[in-house]
Parts: C-alpha cells; sequence; structure tokens
C-alpha cells in the first residue's frame, strides 16, 4: 500500500498543481478592474460622441442634456484630454468644457460662457460632485484610477447573459461611497453593472450598460443608466455617432477651440 | 476687409460683416442658419424710499419686457460663420421701446489663424467683476439693476484677429470707440458736485480710422498656468466732466494700458493674479482733475470648492494714484477726497442645490479703503430646461463718500424670469 501511496500522492499533487494554473488564469481582481478602466476609458487613442443625457426625477420630469463629447489619451501614463460642447438645451447652448486629466493629481478644467465670451479656470477638487446636475459623478464621466480604491475578487457569474467578474472595491479616502460591486464582462472588459454603497452600507446609486455594441475594434456602452436608489432620481445617457482613432490633434483640446468648437467635430 | 475697417461710422463693421458672411459665397454654401432666444421679464424696485427728482424712474429703475432672437450660422466647410444677436427691448422704467444689436460679426478661420468682424463681446483678464486688462465697453446699469450677467458686457465694434504660432497665442484688436453704460440721472441717484443749471453735452472720440482702439493680448500655458500679457491704446469710457463758462462738457480722455496675469492651480483652487498699469496721457502730471490720475492696479484671487456644490472665490484689489500731491492740490472744492491706495475686498460664495436646479449666489465687494460696500445675493429656480427666475437684490451701503456707498438711494430688488428656446 505504501508504494501505492507514493505514486498516488504525487498524481494528486500533479493534476492540483495542473488544474492550478486554469485558476490562475482569472486575473487578479487589480488586474480586472485596470483593464476595465482600459475599455470603459481609454478605448481608442481618441474618440468621438454625440451624448444626450436624460435627467428624470421621481415625478417623471425630464431635463435634457445634449453634447458632443472628444476625448484623447495623451501618451500610455494615463494622461487624458476632455472637451465637451453643450447643443442644448437653449439656455446654456454653446457652453463648452475641458478637462485636462491627469492619473496623480487633480484635473484642470476650463468652462467657456459664450455669452460673456469668457473662459474661466473652475476649481476642480469635486470629482464626486454630480456631473451638470445628473446623477453621474465627473469621476464617472472621466474616469478613476485603479490605485482609488482596494479590489478584490468575489465570484464569478453570469449576468445578462454575458460572463462577469464580480469585483468588489473599496475607496482608499472618505468618498459619498463606501465600496462599490462590479459586474465586469469576462471578454469585452466593460463594466455591465456597478452597485454602489453609502456609510451604512445601504444601496446608493446602480449603474447599468443598457446596451453595448462593438464600434470598429472597441465594445462600447452606448447606452447607459445611472440610478438613485435613495432619492429616486435616474440619469439615462445615450451615446451616438461614436467614432474612434479619427485623429483629434491634442491642440483642439486648449482655449482657442474653447471659444471656438472645431466644427469638424463638434456637430 | 481692409477697407472696410476704415469705415468711420461706428455701425459700419458690423453691417459689413453682416454682409460678408451672408451676401458671400461662402454663405451661398451655408449649412442652414440656427435660431435660438429668450423672452424675458426683469423688473427692479428700489428698496429705499427717497425723494427722486423729476423725470427720474424712481421706484422701478428697471421695468422691462425683453426678447432676444439669436441666428447663427456656419459654411459646410467650417471655416467661415456669423453669429447676430439681437433684442427687442421695451424699457418701461425710461418708457422706451427699441431694438439692440448686441452681437453682429462674421468669422473667417484657418488652421494657423482666425478673425472676427462685427460687433462682439470681448471678456479679458482673470478677475471676478474686476477688470484691469479688460478696457472693453461694460454696462454698470445692467450691473446695478441685476440684469443677468450677460448684459454685463456690452459688444465692441471691432476687427479681432488670433494668431497661434506655437503654443502661444496672439490677439489683436482695433475696434470704434464705445462708452460704457454708467448709471445716469434717468434711473439712478446720485451725488452731482457739478454746478447745476448749466446745460450738459457729450463729445464722443472721432470715429476715423486714426482713431481706432487697439488692444492686444499675448498668452501661453506653462505647465498648468496661464500667462498673459496685455497692452491697449485706448479711451476711459466714462465722460470726464469739465466746466467751461457756459456749459458743462464730458470727453472721454485718452487712456493707454499695459498688464499681465497668471492664473493656475493650487492647493485645490485656482489662484488668480493681474496687474495693469493705466497712463492717462492726456493728463501726464496729474494736474487735470477732470482727468483720472494715472494708475496702477493689481488684484490677486483665490477660488476653491468646499463641498459638493459650494465654491467661495475671494479677492484682494487695489488701485494706487501715481500722482496723488498733484490730485490733492487740484481737486476742487466740494468733491470727496480719494485715498492714494483704495482697496476692495470681495467675496463671491456660490452653493447648488436639489440637482443643480436651484442656485444661491452671493458677490460683495467691500470697500476697505472707502469703508462701503455693495452686495448682490441672488437666488435662481431652474424650472425646466426652458424656464427659470431668479430673485436677487443691489445693496449699497456704507460711507456715502466712497464710490459703491455713493451708490445707497439705489438699493434694489429685482425679480427676472426667462423663457428660453
Amino acid at each position: 500500500m505504501k508504494p501505492r501511496w507514493r505514486i498516488v500522492l504525487p498524481l494528486l499533487v500533479a493534476l492540483a498543481a495542473a488544474s492550478a494554473p486554469a485558476h490562475a488564469a482569472d486575473p487578479s481582481a487589480n488586474e480586472i478592474v485596470k483593464r476595465s478602466l482600459d475599455a470603459f476609458y481609454f478605448a481608442g487613442n481618441d474618440m468621438r460622441a454625440r451624448v444626450q443625457m436624460k435627467l428624470v426625477n421621481p415625478e417623471g420630469q425630464v431635463r435634457e442634456r445634449d453634447m458632443t463629447m472628444l476625448r484623447i489619451n495623451v501618451g500610455a501614463s494615463g494622461e487624458q484630454r476632455y472637451y465637451m460642447y453643450f447643443h442644448g438645451p437653449a439656455d446654456v447652448k454653446g457652453t463648452s468644457f475641458l478637462v485636462w486629466k491627469y492619473p496623480n493629481r487633480d484635473s484642470d478644467r476650463w468652462i467657456y460662457i459664450p455669452a460673456l465670451h469668457l473662459v474661466k479656470r473652475i476649481a476642480a477638487d469635486d470629482k464626486r460632485s454630480s456631473f451638470v446636475g445628473s446623477d453621474f459623478t465627473y469621476e464617472d464621466v472621466s474616469g478613476r484610477n485603479v490605485g482609488d480604491e482596494n479590489h478584490v475578487f468575489l465570484r464569478k457569474e453570469e449576468f445578462g447573459g454575458r460572463p462577469t467578474y464580480v469585483i468588489e472595491s473599496k475607496p482608499k479616502t472618505v468618498v459619498d461611497y463606501s465600496r462599490r460591486v462590479s459586474w465586469i464582462d469576462q471578454e469585452r472588459w466593460l463594466p455591465l453593472k456597478e452597485e454602489y454603497y453609502d456609510a451604512g452600507n445601504k444601496l446608493l446609486r446602480v449603474f447599468t450598460a443598457d446596451k453595448v455594441e462593438q464600434v470598429g475594434k472597441y465594445w462600447t456602452v452606448t447606452a447607459r443608466t445611472m440610478k438613485n436608489v435613495q432619492s429616486g432620481y435616474h440619469t439615462e445617457v445615450v451615446f451616438q455617432q461614436v467614432q474612434y482613432d479619427i485623429g483629434l490633434k491634442p491642440d483642439i483640446f486648449t482655449e482657442r477651440y474653447l471659444r471656438n468648437p472645431p466644427t469638424q467635430w463638434v456637430r | 476687409m481692409t477697407a472696410t475697417i476704415g469705415q468711420p461710422a461706428r455701425a459700419a463693421a458690423s453691417v459689413a460683416a453682416a454682409l460678408i458672411t451672408l451676401t458671400s459665397p461662402v454663405a451661398a454654401r451655408a449649412e442652414g442658419v440656427s435660431w435660438n432666444g429668450f423672452a424675458q421679464t426683469h423688473v427692479a424696485e428700489r428698496t429705499r424710499r427717497v425723494d427722486c427728482p423729476p423725470g427720474i424712474a424712481c421706484d422701478f429703475p428697471a421695468a422691462e419686457l425683453r426678447g432676444q432672437l439669436k441666428a447663427e450660422g456656419r459654411n459646410a466647410s467650417g471655416n467661415a460663420d456669423f453669429v447676430g444677436r439681437f433684442d427687442l427691448l421695451r424699457d418701461a422704467a425710461v418708457n422706451d421701446t427699441r431694438v439692440i444689436t448686441r452681437e453682429l460679426y462674421g468669422d473667417a478661420t484657418s488652421q494657423k489663424a482666425s478673425a472676427r468682424l462685427g460687433r462682439q463681446v470681448i471678456t479679458w483678464g482673470v478677475g471676478d467683476l474686476l477688470f484691469i486688462n479688460d478696457t472693453f465697453p461694460k454696462d454698470y446699469v445692467a450691473l446695478f439693476t441685476g440684469e443677468p450677467m450677460q448684459y454685463l458686457k456690452l459688444g465692441s465694434d471691432a476687427l479681432k484677429l488670433d494668431a497661434y504660432p506655437g503654443s502661444t497665442t496672439v490677439e489683436l484688436v482695433a475696434a470704434g470707440f464705445r462708452p460704457d453704460h454708467t448709471p445716469t440721472a434717468r434711473r439712478f441717484i446720485l451725488p452731482d458736485p457739478l454746478p447745476a443749471g448749466l446745460p450738459r453735452r457729450i463729445v464722443e472720440p472721432d470715429h476715423g480710422l486714426a482713431d481706432l482702439e487697439m488692444s492686444g493680448r499675448v498668452s501661453r500655458y506653462l505647465g498648468s498656468w496661464e500667462l498673459a500679457g496685455y497692452a491697449s491704446r485706448t479711451h476711459y469710457r466714462s465722460p470726464a466732466w469739465r466746466v467751461t463758462g457756459t456749459e458743462i462738457v464730458g470727453t472721454y480722455p485718452r487712456l493707454n494700458t499695459v498688464g499681465a496675469s497668471l492664473t493656475g492651480p493650487v492647493a485645490k483652487g485656482v489662484l488668480s493674479l493681474e496687474a495693469g498699469y493705466y497712463d492717462s496721457p492726456q493728463d501726464p502730471e496729474g494736474r487735470d482733475p477732470s482727468i483720472e490720475n494715472s494708475q496702477l492696479r493689481a488684484l490677486v484671487g483665490y477660488s476653491r470648492q468646499l463641498w459638493e456644490d459650494g465654491t467661495l472665490g475671494l479677492q484682494l484689489y487695489g488701485e494706487w494714484m501715481r500722482d496723488y500731491a498733484a490730485y490733492l492740490q487740484t481737486l476742487p472744492a466740494g468733491f470727496p477726497v480719494k485715498n492714494r491706495l483704495r482697496k476692495v475686498a470681495t467675496v463671491r460664495f456660490t452653493q447648488l442645490f436639489a440637482h443643480q436646479t436651484l442656485t444661491f449666489n452671493v458677490f460683495a465687494f467691500i470697500g476697505i479703503s472707502e469703508k462701503d460696500h455693495y452686495i448682490i445675493p441672488s437666488l435662481r429656480y431652474a424650472f425646466s430646461d426652458n424656464v427659470w427666475a431668479e430673485v436677487g437684490g443691489n445693496f449699497f451701503g456704507g460711507n456715502r463718500s466712497g464710490q459703491l456707498g455713493s451708490l445707497q438711494d439705489n438699493s434694489n430688488v429685482y425679480v427676472t424670469v426667462r423663457y428660453a428656446f
């Protein structure tokens, strides 16, 4: 018997060892979140979209924001620039935003107020503030850093017919949520659902990717909703005319074009 | 285009710009014109019961119904466009109805440069309601009666050329003279040390080619910091009054300015610095009491977010008179004596509520040297994407001989309702 065990045991160990790589093929929670942020916020070298936002209150009243969004990645370090031009509503038509986003420090942000032809620099210590009154924060729009949160792999499960990794992320500094649970597509790396919990661990906001389409090489969330389950408000966002790698130049993301929209792209 | 600049008439540039854009082959291929606008009512009521002189809009210094139409269009290739913005105003306070061309300009744009011709609003500098290197026309009547902020600036009838060599921006403006809208006895109760009973007459600078005002700005980013230099050859935009025997004549003395500004991020906020030198070439010694003494003006400002949707901005501003001894010697009797250094602090606090549909804002000028103040609180609610209403006030107080305190009989509360389409 003894000799047999001597054979079986190593075999079992070998089997275990052989199956281990299959398990290790699942990337770490950090890698999953990193790939998800890359897929969601960094796809392509540049991007253009016409973005329609509907801000809906609990009574069902709707306010709309209609904008063109341009984005460019500057180098591989995670630096990005965003340009947003408001086509509507009428009272803010022509207003534009410029954001220079850095991986490890606060963004530089400017707003152009067309009635005064005024470019104003704005204090940018508000990553967690609402973007134009919606249920999305500035950070939801332009992304966060993988290092801002600690990530833990929870499980794998199917969500909406897609295989997903379920990850829990806890912010390292005190912000408006205490933890976030994400369902991340195992193949396309896009977040399909996110739940944000408040300091008392009660569900606060829920993000859902309502429509995912392939645009050129890149899987893209073209319709999304953020619902604040505590206030009853929600915001629906639709991306139309999405284009990647169209050759946007960095100089578009400067004060000159804040004042005079680049008509080739802003339409 | 060069021939057009030479037109002396104030409106010529605007009209020419419109003609160029509307009648050129460029416009024939236009992608269509979009129309927007709003209807607005605005009423300001004086808060202090005062005995008004006859002929002044006493109880309601502002009472108006306004419709604005804005047309804009561009050609298919995107290198030419135009904007026209017109107000039809029923101004019940002074019983007047008129059409106002707020803006009317055409743009030609290329990769390296752009040109804008016509009536256009230009805003320079980094101050918040404090202007040093922005010498373009302003509407203080609109400010003091609580009109929406867009009415603070008046358009200049100008040719503006912008060039972008490297990462530098160069802006040049050639403009015909336009005065500020300054408070007058039609709507305001103002101290007036000039002799009563004499007829008054205002003489504007000539509008010929040689009299064009020139302004320039060169700016550049150094990392996250923007550095800008400014110069202008212009005029004071409020009249300098002079008694000439049988009448009082107001003129707009020549003014040259040179200055600089710097703005960038500091400790999660925005720091702004600006300085400028105001030279009065018609009064080089500072001995003419009707003309502003040459001055150095400077401001430092800092704004940052305090908490979600709450922002605080602070500024310190100073005007330093160059020839103070000459000023004191020549100041006529009856005029208030200014300090050599006039210091003003400002505070702005803004808080948004209810998904940014409700905005509370307060802006306060605090005259440190002149012991006076001007406080502008306001509350605006957006009922929908199209309709907002604002209530607010313009409260002047403190020392009556101060620039702000002298307006205290004009403190008012206002309400504005706008429907935008």
